[in-house]
């Protein structure tokens, strides 16, 4: 028997189960939490910063995705401020490389445009960083293009945590962070890649796609096999 | 670093005490070999020195290494302990003042007053500094090293002595100063059957080395303090994560614990009781948010040294998933003391909810740059212009850095505020883990902030986006507007951004990093306006070019 616990979502009354996350109960109630690095099935790590909640009688900010209900907990999920501040983080992830949407196979297909629409993102003020990035595109199918990286590393964990190659892990720190494969090595070399493409599926962006796709050709938004992702992990009893 | 070669030479070699005299000393000079005093050849001094006194036949005087005396700025530092006179500056190849005056030392003489820099300081964590051999198990031992682990383990019980931390009202010393009794509570009471202690001793603020000093000056007493709150907190496994930037401090560190092991303050059966606590250490490779303690837990893992979100906290779950208590070294370090002189002792020091003392690292334009242990409440006035000395060339003061990266920038009107945790908030600073650094009317505080922010955005661990992207931003607004090309919109948009950064970081580094920016816009708007506004810069730091006139 798992312990109920009922709960205030922006003043819904909602409940949920002992263990699930604030992110967890609002998708089951139909309240949208906005959240890039979260990703159903794997590991959250609540790095993005999008799904940043209020939890009265906390004075900080909870990451929706990391924080686990409790009885009585009362989640501001959407206020001016909130929004202000998943717009402006949203904005970083956009001046933080190069992102020109009208020459990417993501196009109308990505995740962070999406983000940037629900939030009725319409413009830049922020300070362009745009430093110059690699595109490595050694692998026989795939590519990656580091200009469209949030490092939301969903294609780290899934990777490790559902393919079990972990192919995939990060370099450097702070801006010059980098996903990487097999230690440094382009990716068409890597002895552990096992060409799956669960990385591509799970991408948010454009960062991670298919050789071949014209631009805008993806197809990313319909992810048939995401809700597999769950399956396979309660199967494993993980 | 330049200690290096310095550092690697001294461990191998013999205090020399013993070559010098037999019995008890009529007179002994003590010769600092802490970090700085041995970068400036200090060892080199101490051999010359035994050297010097044999060939002068002084037989009854001793020659002795001890940790950091404090006025780092003016070392070598040789003080005759008898008399406290101090010799600073000295150099290998004349020491011939000091050999005179380990000469003239009689019987009987009286300490001769120091000075304010000496005198108004209050040595709690810092109390064997200048007096002990720090390699020397017998020299601590001398200084009542180990009687307080002693009293714990006969004496007490582990709510005891957690009660007695409690009372005593110590507070972490790392930065965000949590109450320690609490904190020890919290973990003894956690469930799991295995429980580790943590020393931070990653210290990695700009211009601070208050950790640094106590573990070249006093090891010892880390191993005693994290024994005492293994007990109290049912660990029997404990590391200390130190920079590996510190050889000599990791070095001492080493030398402490085996010879602590050797004869039974650490393993198993520890004073002959059934008590076991065992220690390691782990380097950490220089990463200033490696010091957060969830980042250090994941470092200590193996793991790459990232934070993770709170709660869980580390007292809950912490290495490896197990309750752990993380304290930094200078707290570690007061734990002996509190429990050999008693809670009330303690408490009796400080003001408000800040008890005790305090250990600060002096730097800036400040005549008596060094490290020094206050009570807390003293005036931020009485630390830098009694203690330190002043200004350097008697400059007009400016403000006072404390906090580091996450702390502020306190001006001249507040000079009189006492330190405390509560009051350095209030003023817009932070307490942290002890810099202080003081600016005189050459600082910009523009450029200040900008400085800040660059460590900041250096160190950022590129996990969390408001601090991997927002830091830089924040650094490119400060740039534009100590190259003159800023606009009021700039200044605006910078404010913003700093509170968006402040309030959507994951952890204290990205929390705190607009922390700089806030507390000059506070006390120091003016000179904003003036780099943006007049196109100037009012200390004349930032090069800001005069724009051509523009021809119609
Ligand atoms: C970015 C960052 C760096 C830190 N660096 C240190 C450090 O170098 N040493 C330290 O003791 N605490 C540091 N802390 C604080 C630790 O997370 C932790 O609070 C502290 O070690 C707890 O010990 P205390 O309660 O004795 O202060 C840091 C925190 C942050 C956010
Ligand atoms: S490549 Fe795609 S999935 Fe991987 S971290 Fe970057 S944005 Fe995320
Ligand atoms: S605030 Fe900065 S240092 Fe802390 S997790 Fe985020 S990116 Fe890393
Ligand atoms: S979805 Fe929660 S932090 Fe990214």
């Amino acid at each position: 028997m798992t312990t109920v616990y009922t709960l205030t979502i922006d003043g819904r009354d909602v409940a949920g189960s002992e263990g699930q996350t604030v992110m967890e109960v609002a998708e089951e109630n139909g309240i949208a939490i906005p959240g890039l690095c979260h990703l159903e099935g794997v590991h959250d790590r609540g790095a993005c910063r999008l799904c940043m909640v209020e939890i009265a009688g906390s004075p900080k900010l909870a990451a929706a995705c990391m924080t686990t209900i409790a009885e009585g907990m009362e989640v501001t999920a959407h206020s001016e401020q909130l929004l202000e501040y998943r717009r402006a983080v949203t904005e970083m992830m956009f001046m933080e490389r190069n992102h020109v949407c009208a020459v990417c196979v993501a196009n109308n297909h990505c995740e962070l445009q999406d983000t940037a629409a629900a939030l009725g993102l319409t413009h830049f003020d922020l300070p362009r960083i745009s430093p110059k990035v690699d595109i490595d595109a050694s692998h026989r199918l795939f590519a990656i293009d580091h200009n469209r990286c949030i490092l939301c590393l969903r294609c780290v964990r899934v990777c490790d945590e559902i393919e079990g190659a972990h192919t995939w892990d990060i370099m450097h720190r702070g801006l010059e962070t980098r996903v990487q494969t097999d230690m440094g090595i382009p990716w068409g070399e890597s002895t552990t890649c096992t060409s799956c493409g669960k990385c591509v599926q799970v991408c948010p962006t454009g960062a991670l796609f298919e050789k071949g796709r014209p631009v805008a050709g993806g197809s990313k938004t319909k992810r048939p096999f995401l809700p597999w992702l769950k399956v396979v992990q309660e199967e494993r009893g993980l | 670093m330049s200690e290096m070669p310095a550092a690697g030479r001294p461990l191998r070699r013999r205090v020399i005490t013993e070559e010098v005299h037999e019995g008890p000393a009529r007179a002994t000079a003590y010769v600092c070999e802490a970090a700085s005093c041995l970068s400036a050849q200090s060892h080199d001094v101490t051999v010359r020195l035994g050297e010097r006194a044999a060939e002068a036949g002084l037989t009854d005087v001793a020659v002795k290494r001890v940790g950091c005396i404090g006025l780092c700025a003016a070392g070598p530092l040789v003080e005759i302990a008898e008399t406290g006179q101090l010799f600073e500056r000295v150099r290998p190849d004349d020491v011939e003042p000091v050999v005179g005056a380990l000469k003239r030392v009689k019987p009987g003489d009286a300490r001769r007053p120091q000075g304010p820099f000496f005198e108004k300081q209050v040595r709690v964590a810092t109390e064997n500094f200048g007096r002990v051999d720090p390699e020397s198990l017998d020299d601590y031992l001398a200084a009542g090293g180990y009687e307080a682990l002693r009293r714990v383990l006969s004496e007490m019980t582990s709510t005891e002595v957690r009660d007695g931390i409690t009372g005593s009202g110590l507070r972490g010393r790392g930065g965000a100063g949590y109450p320690t009794g609490l904190k020890w509570t919290t973990v003894a009471k956690a469930q799991g059957a295995q429980k580790y202690v943590i020393c931070n001793a990653d210290e990695g603020d700009p211009g601070a080395f208050m950790d640094r000093s106590v573990l070249e000056s006093d090891p010892y007493r880390i191993l005693e303090g994290m024994a005492i709150a293994a007990f109290a907190v049912h660990a029997t496994e404990g590391y200390i994560y130190c920079r590996a930037e510190y050889p000599l401090a990791v070095a001492r560190l080493r030398t402490a614990i085996r010879l602590a092991q050797r004869a039974g303050y650490l393993g198993a059966g520890i004073m002959d009781t059934s008590f076991t606590f065992d220690v390691q250490i782990r380097l950490g490779a220089g990463a200033f948010v490696c010091g957060e303690e969830t980042a250090l837990i994941a470092s200590v893992e193996g793991r790459r040294g990232t934070p993770r979100p709170r709660p869980p906290y580390p007292a809950v779950q912490g290495l490896w998933d197990c309750p752990t208590l993380i304290n930094n070294v200078e707290t570690f370090a007061s734990v002996p003391a509190i429990v050999r002189r008693g809670p009330g002792w303690y408490a009796a020091i400080g003001a408000g909810k800040s008890r005790g003392t305090k250990v600060f690292a002096l730097a800036g334009r400040v005549v008596n740059t060094g490290l020094v242990e206050v009570p807390m409440g003293m005036a931020l006035r009485e630390i830098i212009f009694d203690i330190g000395g002043g200004i350097i060339d008697g400059r007009p003061f400016k403000a006072v850095q404390t906090g580091g990266p996450s702390g502020g920038c306190i001006p001249a009107e507040h000079l009189d505020k006492p330190v405390t945790y509560e009051s350095l908030i209030e003023l817009g600073s932070f307490m942290g883990s002890g810099g202080m650094i003081v600016m005189d009317d050459t600082s910009c505080m523009v450029d200040v902030a900008k400085y800040f922010q660059d460590f900041c955005r250096d160190e950022s661990c590129g996990k969390c986006t408001p601090c991997r992207v927002g830091t830089t931003q924040l650094w490119m607004l400060l740039d534009l507007i100590t190259r003159g090309e800023a606009t009021l919109a700039d200044l605006a948009q910078l404010e913003r951004l700093a509170g968006i950064v402040q309030r959507m970081s994951l952890c204290g580094l990205g929390q705190g990093a607009p922390n700089p920016i806030f507390s000059t816009l506070r006390y120091f708007r003016d000179e904003y306006l003036a780099h943006i506004v007049e196109k100037r810069c009012p200390a004349g730091v930032c090069a800001i070019s005069q724009p051509a006139e523009v021809m119609a």
